[in-house]
């Protein structure tokens, strides 16, 4: 039994470790500050995708992502860690996409590499938090989707047994294949890289980059197929433009607000005992605690 | 027609407390936009529904029952959402940022075509100027978010889709009954005219509800760990320190990813949002994102080596110091001063 599978994966700003210099003075963000870096869940999810391989050797896992043209790096990242194939789907058109729109362009590429018997996502990207794309991929397939995921526990031909954590406890659900899979951080971390797969994979790059680095030279790109990574636009996949990008977004932005908390006047302890006992005494006198 | 309507998020009979909330706040957009509040029951047991959700101010409640409903699974839930929709044109879809409406939302969005907004914290009702087209439109529902890991706020709107969908956190709307004697209309609805069978191939096969150990959000105290607590094991710390004034232990989103705490422990916009009448932030530094969680505190008390933690803007009292020497010692005071 093999199995073919998607996973969606997306290079973000790296928002948990945001910096001094990462908002300008207008209170907009400076994205060149913030490293950017593999969606933390959507290493989630290919980690749960290179089980099913590890489980059903043979079985192929590409990672699909959208985004600029830099944003081939995690598809070399996915490569390193065991992922046979990258598609980098890539379009000024795409710009400005809000969920809906991200999902159709996704769902455009998906029916493009037709054939697949799984899709798996994280749960959410850190950068929107939304944990819309997923659901909406389903939606627009067609097919079932199981979001929340902790770990696939089973796949067999035609159906896949999903463990799901809940707000309060756990759920396990059985669905037909195919079906869209949004993976939780609560999830199996993602292995590292494999160093065999870092030589194999490192020259690996799309026909874009390797215009703009100019490394065209080196004929291993025709030796090697598999370092070719595949770099999609709207018309590669069929997509109608409209649909894409800022216009085919429902939601827009009115407006960008920095976030100025009120300040207090507060009063300064140093941490010494004594001012320690004496604020504990002020809060059980006044009941705060006690 | 035009109507706001509320998905109400039912277990075991009972509208959870995030769906209270957002018809409290459906309620008031309601009233304020001149239209009708309708809420939407889909479950196994839905008898007591209409008592429940009434005195909030429902007009109308949308009834679906059939054992298959409850737990919810998403096809069956989406169509009913996506063919009721359709017949009733709502203005407004309000439901909770659970699992269950960060499932269903995006589903019903996608068939449907029109916008959602995730985890908003702040719903208005306001204009807006499209000035290259030389359009106005009136009424639209500001939906205000914090993004990009919320170090900033997003004002969304959906000018031209319906209906303008958002989901919303437990605990960021206050609920409120509005008339313990308001009544409404109940429609029951015929299952099988909304569902397929093809809707029910996703079979649940277990399920364990574990009732919460953690209830930060109701505790009147807490204590909260950030990263600067540096490891698991400084937590037990804080855990102390909350065995001893009967408190719950919080955590930033730092924290959380770092692996010293569990999710459920979250305080900030991805997480809880909390209202106690003590704040105790230990190594948390106070990034937006967590501040917007719980600086509606009564007093708040930060203890942290960085004189400079933006955190301290907001505290009552700034403690500079380490934790390791100020939370013994304020264990110690308690200890020997309280009964």
């Amino acid at each position: 039994m093999v199995f073919n599978i998607i996973v969606l994966a997306k290079q973000v700003p790296d928002t948990r470790n945001v910096g001094k210099d990462a908002m300008k003075a207008d209170g907009t963000v400076n994205r060149a500050a913030l490293p950017a870096i593999f969606n933390p869940e959507d290493l989630n999810a290919l980690e749960q995708a290179l089980q099913i391989k590890d489980r059903y050797p043979g079985s192929k896992i590409t990672v699909l992502t959208m985004g600029p043209g830099r944003a081939a790096e995690i598809l070399r990242e996915g490569l390193f860690r065991g992922a046979d194939d990258g598609v980098l789907l890539t379009d000024r058109a795409f710009a400005g996409a809000d969920t809906l729109a991200t999902s159709y362009a996704l769902s455009m590429a998906v029916r493009k590499l037709a054939d697949y018997d799984l899709i798996i996502s994280g749960r959410q990207a850190i950068d929107g938090d939304t944990a819309q794309v997923g659901p909406q991929i389903a939606e627009k397939l067609g097919i079932p989707q199981i979001t929340y995921a902790e770990a696939i526990e089973d796949v067999t031909q035609g159906h896949i047994r999903v463990k799901r954590r809940l707000e309060h406890g756990v759920e396990v659900v059985k669905c037909p294949l195919p079906a869209v899979i949004t993976v939780n951080s609560s999830a199996a971390a993602c292995r590292p890289r494999n160093a065999k797969l870092l030589q194999k994979y490192k020259h690996a790059k799309t026909i874009t980059e390797r215009q703009v680095e100019h490394i065209d030279y080196i004929d291993i790109y025709s030796s090697r197929p598999y370092l070719n990574l595949t770099e999609w636009s709207v018309a590669d996949v069929d997509a109608d433009p409209q649909q894409c990008g800022l216009s085919g977004s429902p939601t827009k932005v009115k407006k960008i607000e920095n976030v100025v908390f009120q300040a207090k006047e507060s009063k300064q302890l140093s941490g010494s005992d004594a001012e320690i006992d004496e604020l504990m005494r002020e809060l059980i006198a006044n009941h705060t605690i006690g | 027609m035009n109507n706001i309507f509320v998905y109400l998020e039912i277990e075991e009979g009972r509208v959870a407390e995030v769906s209270q909330e957002l018809l409290t706040k459906g309620r008031s957009l309601a009233t304020q936009l001149n239209c009708r509040l309708e809420a939407i029951a889909a479950a196994a047991q839905t008898e007591s529904i209409a008592e429940q959700v009434f005195p909030y101010g429902v007009d109308r409640l949308h009834i679906f029952s059939d054992d298959r409903l409850s737990p919810y699974t998403t096809l069956p839930h989406t169509s009913i959402l996506v063919e009721l929709f359709k017949q009733e044109q709502p203005q407004i879809c309000l439901m909770g940022a659970t699992i269950i409406g960060r499932d269903l939302g995006p589903r019903v969005s996608s068939a449907l075509g029109s916008g959602l907004t995730a985890d908003c914290t702040s719903l208005e009702i306001g204009d807006h100027e499209e000035k290259k087209a030389g359009k106005v439109y009136e009424n639209l529902l500001y939906q205000i978010r914090p993004a990009f890991g919320g170090n900033i706020v997003a004002w969304i709107i959906n000018p031209d889709h319906r209906p303008q969908m958002a989901t919303v956190r437990e605990g960021v709307m206050k609920k409120e009954i509005l008339d313990t004697h308001y009544k409404g209309e109940v429609v029951e609805h015929q299952v099988a005219d909304f569902v397929s069978e093809e809707d029910f191939v996703v079979a649940i096969i277990d399920r364990h509800v574990e009732k919460s150990k953690v209830n930060i959000k109701n505790a009147p105290i807490i204590v909260s760990g950030g990263y600067g607590v540096g490891s698991k094991e400084n937590f037990d710390l804080l855990y102390q320190l909350a065995d001893v004034l009967g408190a719950e232990v919080g955590a930033s989103r730092a924290a959380v990813d770092a692996g010293f705490a569990g999710h459920e422990r979250q305080i900030g916009q991805t997480g809880v949002t909390v209202r106690p009448k003590l704040y105790i932030a230990c190594g948390i530094s106070g990034q937006i994102q967590h501040i917007a969680g719980m600086q509606e505190s009564s007093l708040i008390i930060s203890i942290n080596n960085d004189p400079n933690a933006p955190i301290n803007t907001i505290a009552d009292y700034v403690i500079t110091g380490d934790i390791e020497t100020v939370i013994p010692r304020m264990i110690k005071y308690y200890r020997k001063n309280t009964k």
